[in-house]
């Protein structure tokens, strides 16, 4: 003791100390240079998340505003059902020219003669397609108002939008953009006036599938996306739980559950397109179920997921601890009775983190859906999963494949929903793991 | 087999007769874990109403063989038993005895204390619920009641009884083991090294609990304090390489053991 605390000039080798040589400054060198490494990797994806998200949300947040023409419509007799022949026939109704309808009103506010049928017909370029379906079914739906006049609140056609959006470069020749100067003009007129403006794009989460971009929307896409993950959640969950439980607790160790194990570990290695290919082979073609149904999407993906679970599952239950086990069946608690009461509830956050995180990964994936038929042109909702729909992953797709400059947007808007989406799910994973986390 | 059954009944009824009652009896009990041979042929009884200590160095078979009386080695795969063990004079290992039925009647306190993360009260009646002892809430209200009383915990846990087991100190953790181990009316109490994990105040709390118990409950425990045995049991076995090496009055051992390998333990000369 004396010898440690005694300040000598003599060598320490002389006090009986080993000469230690443990490179102190190397060792903190090394500490800092692997947080510095630490951190550059971490800066590394935090920079590509962020150009990620950038290039996503910069391109798709005007999905969510959509250009629409408020103007007075005079629902005019003379024009819907000259003959007042809608009594005896119910088709009269529904087969009307109602776009004309709306340039009139159009044309009026802009002081455009209705003579002059080229300008006629540019102005009705400046409106979307969908006001003949949007017009009929306001009067179908009450037919008295036919005789009136009552303002209506119209989308703007494609074109127009992407150019009061600023997406179409107006310095090009006339004749090579989509819009003549006179609609921008007109455009500038209606703005000024007010009666065309941007207002909140509602269609873009309920319209189905439509080749008029202003009018397409991904509520099929979400209806199709919906049934599947409900049929993932009801199949895989059980069946998934189920399987893990009997090969941890229950399976004898020997090479066949070996075996099994190996597989399982395989098959969630296997890339999804095999996983259409089964499905197209044994659902479709085996067994007949109609194809593009999300029934089908939702049973293919559940397989995808099934191994996600079991081994999500198979750690969770590893984890708990054995004392837990032992205090149960100490008691004289039979194996089912200690699973059930006890293992089960401790490896609960552990199980809904991994079928959560499988639910998404489902919710993402594209290829083994597109070859079950469900990369298709749905306009109407589907009732029952047996109905034809796509999911929002595919509609990305779809979208993403589109000419007109106003689907680029919508793509990009598309992701935003489907990011959306898959953040509401991970944090419900994270509020169903502290909710459920017990210490022990 | 049927011989050998009858004559352990009548020796068993014979102890009974000279005033030593046997609660339960092992003989012959060898145990393998697949091939390696943990228990050699070990003749043990444990009376009843008395502490029987299980001594001996780490890996001496004395865990083996009180895991044995309950058949917690059921669980381990590749575990194998051979030999008898009666409880009264019940072959434990006969396949008419319902091993969940054998423990209700085998109570077991563990080494590390180990409450379900559950409330106190959820602690106690999970046992008595899974047998089904109590018919309705006020009878369960008081088995929980009764328990607590009898492991000592009852001051101390009566106003949290719905706050987590998991909160209490280990010592208090301990004894609502025992609680929960004494809810389901064992006949005997089996405690594997239980204040290994504890503090010495907890610890003599937890053997003055042993010693009440001893009036109502057989116990037999596994410990590596010396001093433990000598303070709490009246019977002592010590173990030494999977063979019980001697088996008598706790008073005896501690003081005149017939086996010098008894004798250089206790002495600390190895171990």
């Amino acid at each position: 003791m004396s010898q440690v605390i005694t300040p000598s000039a003599a060598p320490a080798a002389a006090l009986g100390r080993p000469r230690r040589d443990i490179g102190i400054k190397r060792r903190y060198a090394a500490e800092r240079r692997f947080r510095a490494y630490g951190i550059a990797a971490i800066l590394f994806g935090l920079v590509f998340l962020f150009i990620l998200l950038w290039s996503v949300v910069s391109k798709g947040y005007t999905a969510f505003q959509q250009t629409m023409i408020t103007v007075p419509i005079e629902f005019s007799e003379q024009l819907i059902d000259p003959k007042n022949e809608r009594a005896s026939n119910p088709q009269k109704l529904l087969t009307a020219n109602y776009p004309v309808l709306a340039r009139n009103a159009v044309a009026k506010v802009l002081g455009v003669a209705e003579t002059d049928r080229t300008a006629m017909r540019d102005v009705g370029l400046m409106l979307s397609d969908s006001v003949r379906s949007q017009l009929r079914d306001l009067v179908v739906a009450d037919p008295s108002i036919i005789g009136k006049t009552q303002p209506v609140r119209l989308l703007a056609s494609g074109d127009l939008d992407s150019a009061f959006k600023g997406q179409i470069n107006l310095s090009v020749s006339e004749n090579n953009r989509k819009i003549s100067d006179r609609q921008v003009g007109w455009m500038n007129q209606l703005s000024e006036k007010g009666v065309l403006a941007k207002h909140f794009n509602t269609g873009i989460f309920f319209n189905g599938a439509s080749s008029r971009p202003e009018a397409a929307g991904v509520g099929v896409a979400l209806i199709g996306s919906f049934y599947m993950m409900l049929i993932v959640l009801v199949l895989a969950l059980p069946i998934g739980v189920a399987a893990s439980i009997y090969l941890e607790e229950f399976a004898p160790k020997n090479r066949f559950t070996d075996l099994i194990e190996v597989n399982i570990n395989n098959l969630a290695a296997v890339p999804s397109i095999v996983y259409g290919l089964l499905g197209l082979a044994v659902f479709i073609n085996f067994m007949g179920l109609p194809r593009s149904a999300s029934l089908i999407g939702g049973l293919v993906l559940t397989l995808m997921t099934l191994p996600t679970i079991i081994i999500a599952t198979r750690a969770a239950l590893k984890a708990v601890p054995p004392s837990i086990r032992a205090a149960a069946l100490g008691l004289g608690a039979s194996k089912m009775q200690t699973i059930f009461h006890h293992v089960l509830p401790l490896a609960m956050p552990g199980i809904l983190t991994g079928t959560i995180i499988g639910l998404a990964h489902a919710l993402g994936e594209t290829a083994p859906l597109l070859l079950i038929g469900m990369v298709a042109f749905v306009a109407n909702y589907p009732t029952t999963p047996l109905d034809p729909s796509t999911a929002l992953p595919v509609q990305i797709y779809m979208w993403a494949n589109e000419a007109e400059r106003a689907f680029v947007e919508r793509t990009s808007g598309a992701i935003i929903i489907l990011l959306l989406f898959l953040i509401v799910m991970n944090v419900g994973a994270i509020l169903l793991r502290r909710r459920f986390e017990r210490r022990w | 087999m049927n011989m050998m059954s009858e004559a352990a009944v009548e020796k068993a009824l014979d102890q009974k007769m000279n005033d030593v009652s046997y609660k339960m009896v092992g003989k012959d009990v060898s145990v393998y874990y697949g091939e390696k041979r943990a228990l050699f042929d070990v003749n043990l009884n444990v009376r009843e109403n008395t502490v029987t200590a299980l001594i001996g160095p780490s890996g001496c078979g004395k865990s083996t063989f009180l895991r044995c009386l309950n058949r917690m080695n059921d669980t381990i795969e590749s575990c194998r038993v051979t030999g008898r063990i009666t409880l009264d004079t019940d072959d434990i290992y006969d396949p008419s005895i319902d091993v969940v039925e054998l423990r209700a009647r085998v109570g077991m306190v563990f080494q590390k204390p180990n409450p379900f993360p559950k409330s106190i009260y959820e602690n106690i009646a999970y046992g008595p619920r899974i047998h089904g002892l109590a018919r309705n809430k006020a009878d369960m209200d008081q088995i929980v009641e009764a328990s607590l009383q009898r492991a000592g915990l009852w001051n101390e846990a009566k106003d949290r009884l719905q706050e987590s087991g998991t909160g209490l100190s280990g010592g208090q953790q301990q004894r609502l083991c025992i609680a929960r181990a004494i809810a389901v009316s064992p006949e005997v109490i089996l405690m594997d090294e239980p204040c290994s994990a504890l503090d010495p105040i907890a610890t003599a709390k937890v053997e003055e609990l042993i010693h009440e118990l001893r009036s109502n409950y057989t116990i037999v425990i596994v410990t590596h304090s010396m001093q433990q045995a000598a303070r709490v049991s009246q019977r002592t076995a010590m173990f030494h390489l999977g063979q019980l090496v001697e088996e008598n009055d706790t008073d005896k051992m501690f003081t005149n053991p017939d086996d010098q390998r008894t004798q250089d333990y206790i002495m600390g000369r190895f171990g």
